[in-house]
């Protein structure tokens, strides 16, 4: 037995060893639209590193997620290149677990990367990771109901003319709703709105010293205004509702508004997935007057793990996925429209792009009105603007989510919901030692 | 009357039958429906069953995307590998605790199980580390050993419900006719638990070829089998689900089609144990 688990470890040992002719990238990425697009130009990076192979992992966001995290926190070395969120990058740079990009090339222009987005994937004024897209939300609406009703959208619209539009332009009977807003339970689905609408509301997740703020008047005002919209002016079954869900809904003709992801806007102004298409407007996420928007910034950023040891090819790669180069490319091969967006303010001064793109503006509009460093309009000490950047986040978020999702159901009122949350809360900052 | 009766209960039971057959087999039906459908289509409510524009598209992109043939030959390396590697130590494990059984064998017996009885997760770390120190990470040796030692207490407890039903009389009159303990084993044991064996195998093999815990988390592109394939289609942003239908019926194809071929060995090996 010792002999042949003996044989069978060499023999592995064998296997691991990598070509030594070449440099082998291992690619970690979620599988959205712009990643699948860079995976297919792979061969134009690799013509011009003939030096180089590379090597995709596509996986869905959570499993990634998971996936990575193990490797990275082990120091595993199985990946090259990560595809990471805004929300992991500053704690990653904190932990040592990334290679700051200092090497991206004399004309990778940093200065021209949208301000908002470089902050949130700098730490100490070292940028942690590459920007390769970027987002924030918006209010997509249809123009043709709009106009019907005698109503006129704002471009920056208050939450109490939406609140008012939502009402009057839902029809129950035609299958037509006011308004489509997230309501599955996830930090990363019902949460990111929610902490975005929060903001507006003036609330907050945590006050200077760390401690929840679920019990404040905010966000109960917060809370309570969405469920009452739901109930009134929302599709049913929105409790189980995400990004794809409510983007089904929107091509099919059955929401009047919908506030999401700007990324959204290409998927419902595109004919061949959308009955819409040519029917939707778009706007600022809503505010109350604080000064805040309810919009979030997120950016899908490629990072070198600490544990590689091919940080110079892996750079190379991520100089040539994120530069202006790399923009011109995919505008030659699959159009304009299909380029990455909200990463850098030199595609908003073109016009090839502008004229192909009519919500454009308005998705530099809302990068440009997030501000992960002062996300709220009272001071927290925490980054993020959906989202709090510490690694408890994922947990406490979720759970919270699972509690207003609960309250848009109606199996639990908005005073049990935000009770519960509030203590789920406070347990696990207590756990964490943030708070005593 | 009694006749009649007897008429009408088969048709309640076969009607029965085929409802429940019908229900277990309907989420199989409306993905492999939905991978020939368009995205737009995929995502329509309410839904079309069959009256919908037809295409293959799905499965074009598909293979344009990703490397099937490459994740398929992994995962039959190592269900395959895995399977035969747990057969190996469990027949014998289970050979001798079925037919000399000490005050202790039961004993072992939960013990083996036990180790079941943690979420996989709760290993990860240590597992991870492991296979990072032995190189094993996203090797198919790794992965057969891994999904091996996973199935190994199924399978040693299947085994030897099976041996256990062999009655020992049936050994002592092969011995009492002159055979060895070698023509008892090859002529008079191994052909009575043949279908015991099959079913095991089958069932192992169909465990190992959808576990998607240890063969996502500890391979990357070398290894990876059919599992990772899938994971790679869905999306949280955009619209996927005729896409992953159809990656989902290409790696439940191969498994399907041996499981139709084997179906007459699993129900008898399940039903009726060796020596009914």
């Amino acid at each position: 037995m010792k002999q042949f688990l003996g044989a069978v470890c060499g023999a592995s040992v064998l296997l691991a060893v990598p070509a030594m002719a070449e440099t082998t990238l291992t690619i970690a990425t979620v599988n959205n639209g712009d990643m699948i697009r860079m995976q297919g130009l792979t061969a134009e990076f690799t013509k011009k590193n003939p030096d180089i192979t590379v090597k995709w992992v596509t996986l869905e966001e959570n499993v990634l997620r998971q996936r990575v995290t193990t490797d990275i926190a082990t120091k595993g070395g199985q990946f090259d290149v990560l595809t990471i969120g805004t929300y992991e990058v500053p704690i990653w740079a904190k932990k040592g677990w990334l290679v700051p990009l200092a090497n991206l090339g004399a004309d990778y222009d940093v200065a021209d990367l949208l301000p908002k987005i470089k902050d949130a994937v700098s730490a100490d004024g070292k940028l942690y990771a590459a920007p390769f897209y970027g987002e924030s939300s918006m209010v997509m609406y249809r123009t043709d109901l709009f106009d019907k009703a005698g109503l006129k959208m704002p471009e920056k619209p208050t939450w109490d003319f939406v609140i008012d539009a939502a009402k009057k332009l839902t029809d129950k009977s035609a299958g037509t709703y006011g308004i489509c807003l997230r309501g599955k339970a996830g930090w990363g689905e019902n949460m990111a709105f929610l902490s975005a609408m929060a903001n507006s509301y003036g609330a907050r997740w945590f006050d200077e010293k760390w401690e929840p703020q679920f019990n404040t008047p905010e966000w109960k005002a917060t809370l309570t205004t969405y469920v009452n919209l739901m109930k009134d002016a929302g599709p049913p079954g929105a409790s189980s509702n995400g990004f794809n869900e409510n983007l089904a809904l929107f091509n099919a003709g059955k929401c009047a508004m919908w506030i999401d992801a700007t990324v959204a806007a290409s998927f419902v102004t595109n004919p061949k997935d959308s009955k819409v298409a040519d029917k939707v407007g778009f706007a600022l996420a809503p505010n109350t007057g604080l000064g805040k928007n309810a919009n979030w910034l997120w950016a899908w950023n490629l990072a070198i793990p600490a544990g590689s040891k091919k940080t110079e090819a892996a750079e190379k790669f991520i100089a040539w996925a994120t530069s202006k180069d790399y923009t011109k490319l995919v505008a030659a091969k699959e159009g304009w429209a299909n380029v990455p967006p909200g990463t850098r303010t030199s595609l908003y001064q073109n016009p090839d792009y502008l004229k192909v793109a009519p919500f454009a503006k308005l998705t530099l509009a809302s990068i440009d009105a997030a501000d992960p460093n002062k996300p709220t309009v009272k001071p927290v000490p925490y980054v993020g603007v959906q989202y709090a950047a510490i690694p408890e986040f994922q947990g406490i978020g979720t759970q919270v989510g699972q509690q207003f999702s609960a309250a848009l159901a109606g199996s639990m009122t908005v005073d049990a919901a935000l009770t519960a949350a509030q203590s789920v809360t406070e347990r696990e900052m207590k756990r964490a030692g943030y708070i005593k | 009357m009694a006749r009649k009766s007897t008429t009408q209960q088969v048709l309640v039971s076969t009607i029965g039958a085929w409802f429940f057959g019908f229900l277990i087999f309907f989420p199989i039906l409306w993905m492999v429906l939905a991978s020939f459908k368009t995205e737009l289509e995929a995502f329509a409510i309410p839904p079309s069953f069959l009256f919908f524009h037809w295409t293959t598209e799905n499965y074009a992109t598909v293979q344009e995307r990703s490397d099937y043939f490459h994740h398929a030959l992994n995962s039959v390396i190592i269900a395959g590998g895995s399977t035969l590697i747990a057969l190996l130590i469990a027949i014998p494990a289970a050979w001798s605790m079925a037919f000399s059984p000490t005050k202790r064998t039961k004993d072992i017996l939960l013990w083996m199980l036990s180790t079941k009885m943690m979420p996989p997760v709760g290993v990860l770390v240590p597992i991870y580390l492991i296979f990072k120190n032995f190189g094993l990470l996203d090797s198919r040796i790794g992965l057969v050993f891994i999904l091996c030692l996973g199935n190994l207490p199924i399978v040693i407890w299947m085994l030897f419900t099976y041996f256990k039903e062999i009655p020992r009389d049936i050994l002592e009159a092969a011995r009492m006719d002159g055979a060895t303990i070698g023509r008892e084993l090859v002529y008079v044991l191994t052909p009575m638990a043949i279908p015991g064996l099959a079913s095991t195998m089958l069932l192992n093999l169909i465990l190992a070829w959808n576990e998607a815990f240890w063969t996502l988390n500890l391979s990357t592109s070398e290894a990876a089998p059919l599992t990772t394939f899938i994971a790679s289609y869905s999306s949280p942003e955009g619209l996927f689900w005729a896409k992953l239908s159809a990656a989902s019926t290409l790696a439940i194809a191969p498994i399907l089609v041996l499981g139709w071929f084997s179906q007459k060995q699993l129900v008898r090996g399940l039903t009726f144990g060796a020596v009914k």
